[in-house]
């Protein structure tokens, strides 16, 4: 049985203005109704596959989003809905926002829009879906485990570090 | 034995909460004596945007204050500038704002109907709520091209005209919407199950009510007959229209004066269409605005303030915004005192918390 056959799906409102949220909500009720693929929006991390994150990142809030990005099984896929879950969006010179989901853990599809279209949210998922089978896949054979958020951490440091280095040589050719 | 007590943190991330707020619930067995709320974790820094995003943009940045009452923030803020540049919008452009910002109280109110099913665990009944909901946003669309950020206010009127045609259109959806609602009323006011849930749960005084500064349905439930609406702002002086209250003070008061609110939307939509003017709905803008105003207006979680400061610049010097859902939470730490733990979801919700316009 393939997980994409029934995905859950985990909401999280990072630092978003709700009306993200409130499409993703809007996506499983009657109208848009991605629960006849076996898609349940559960409150559970250990529970979900699929991790729904809206709004930028800010700083009282980036320990939960680690949290509850760490607690989730493995295979998972995050999905950044809405511009500013993207990259900050219209907040992005807020003092207080450190910028998109993929700040402080990664990002698989990036969902763009302001408030997200329902529609544009199910297209997303259904991408995130292929991603979770191959990633399942591999870790059949035992050749994938997903990176944590320390991890993810350390990797953007030294990914900094080297685009530091590039720009001083630059500097220095 | 006697009851030991205990902690327990409830929040930021919890099935039942579709935002982040985080109460720590101080416990003896199952009773809560006291709740300490702390919020945070939506906070932008948005009013300070004023120093990067000139004063007309600042409508956009506004509006997305919160995804829920959009219309009237962006309403808000407007407001008070075309009162420090002594700016006088068409009536049409009146009429169309209030029609707008009702449809918005609708979907509001429609929304947290089917969270407060979600919260007593009627999940059928949620998803029966959101279809009509649905309905509402289709409107909203056909008038703005947004199904919840709309873009439509601009200092001096409005962005775009909505069609006449596209008014009368909505009629035969008013009635389908209103219609829905009823039938759901039903399980809402008189189903056995869901009034065990509601009767009698959280209950708060006129009195208290009034001393802890609570805002808009959560207040009238408690018999208080305060709504900003009648101040007569927008066109809301031509409607007719009564305050509508209820003296049960508990979470079943709440759900009734919410709904009601809903039928007296969509009536004030009608009478908006019906006497709707026809002139333009633009009146062009000169100069920077200079001086202070506050504004107070009815949003769908009750009473809303927007004060601006400028000072003849590009730049305004001071936006601030002072939002229901942060007038009531005191008033939602009382009711929680003495509640059972299985009863805070339902009372959480029942103040329609918006913790993003809360904290911006």
């Amino acid at each position: 049985m393939r997980i994409s056959k029934s995905p859950w799906l985990l909401h999280y409102d990072g630092s978003s203005c709700n009306g993200c949220d409130i499409e993703v909500l809007a996506a499983t009720t009657p109208r848009f109704d991605v629960e006849r693929f076996g898609i349940i929006n559960t409150g559970n991390p250990k529970h979900a596959d699929i991790f729904l994150c809206t709004g930028g990142v800010n700083s009282q809030n980036q320990d939960v989003i680690r949290q509850i990005y760490d607690q989730m099984p493995d295979p998972k896929v995050v999905l950044a809905c809405g511009i500013c879950a993207c990259d900050g969006g219209i907040f992005k010179d807020c003092y207080n926002i450190l910028g998109g989901t993929d700040t402080v853990i990664p990002v698989d599809v990036y969902v763009p829009g302001c408030a997200v279209r329902p529609e544009a949210l199910i297209d997303g998922v259904v991408k995130a879906l292929k991603l979770l089978d191959e990633k399942a896949d591999k870790m059949k054979r035992g050749e994938y485990r997903s990176m944590t958020s320390a991890e993810y951490a350390e990797a953007l440091k030294i990914k900094g570090q080297l685009a530091e280095a590039a720009d001083t040589e630059e500097k220095d050719a | 034995m006697a009851a030991k007590r205990s902690v327990i943190p409830f929040g930021p991330q919890h099935p039942v909460l579709p935002e982040p707020i985080h109460i720590d619930l101080v416990t003896e067995d199952e009773k809560v004596i006291e709740a300490i709320p702390s919020i945070g974790f939506v906070h932008r820094g948005l009013e300070h945007l004023v120093t990067k995003k000139d004063f007309g943009e600042m409508v956009y940045v506004a509006e997305r204050i919160c995804g829920i009452c959009s219309f009237g923030h962006g309403y808000g803020y407007v407001d008070a500038i075309e009162h420090i540049m002594n700016i006088e919008p068409t009536n049409r452009a009146k009429y169309i704002r209030t029609l707008l910002f009702e449809l918005s109280r609708m979907h509001s109110h429609i929304l947290w109907l089917g969270l407060m099913a979600d919260a007593f665990g009627f999940e059928s009944l949620f998803m029966e709520t959101w279809k009509y909901r649905e309905k509402v946003l289709d409107m909203l669309e056909a008038a703005t091209g947004g199904r919840v950020i709309f873009s439509i206010m601009r200092i001096g009127g409005l962005r775009k005209d909505v069609p006449d045609e596209v008014l009368q259109g909505f009629l035969p959806g008013l009635d389908e919407i209103e219609e829905g609602i009823k039938a759901c009323e039903k399980a809402f006011l008189s189903d056995p199950a869901v009034l065990s849930r509601l009767k009698g749960v959280g209950y708060l005084s006129k009195e208290d009510a009034i001393d802890l500064g609570c805002e808009g349905p959560f207040l009238r439930a408690s018999g208080v007959a305060r709504d900003n609406r009648t101040s007569g702002y927008a066109a809301y002086g031509d409607m007719d229209f009564e305050v509508i209250t209820s003296d049960d003070g508990d979470s079943y008061g709440r759900c009734y004066v919410r709904i009601q609110e809903i039928y007296q939307s969509a009536g004030i939509v009608r009478q908006c269409i019906e006497k709707m003017p026809k002139e333009g709905i633009y009146v062009p803008i000169k100069g920077f605005p200079n001086g202070e105003y506050m504004t107070i207006i009815e949003q769908p979680r009750g009473g809303a303030c927007y004060y601006v400061h400028a000072s003849g610049k590009k730049f305004i010097e001071r936006m601030r915004v002072r939002t229901p859902t942060f007038a009531n939470i005191p008033a939602l730490a009382k009711t929680l005192q003495g509640c059972d733990v299985a009863d805070v979801p339902i009372l959480v919700v029942t103040i329609d918390p918006c913790i993003s316009c809360t904290e911006r």
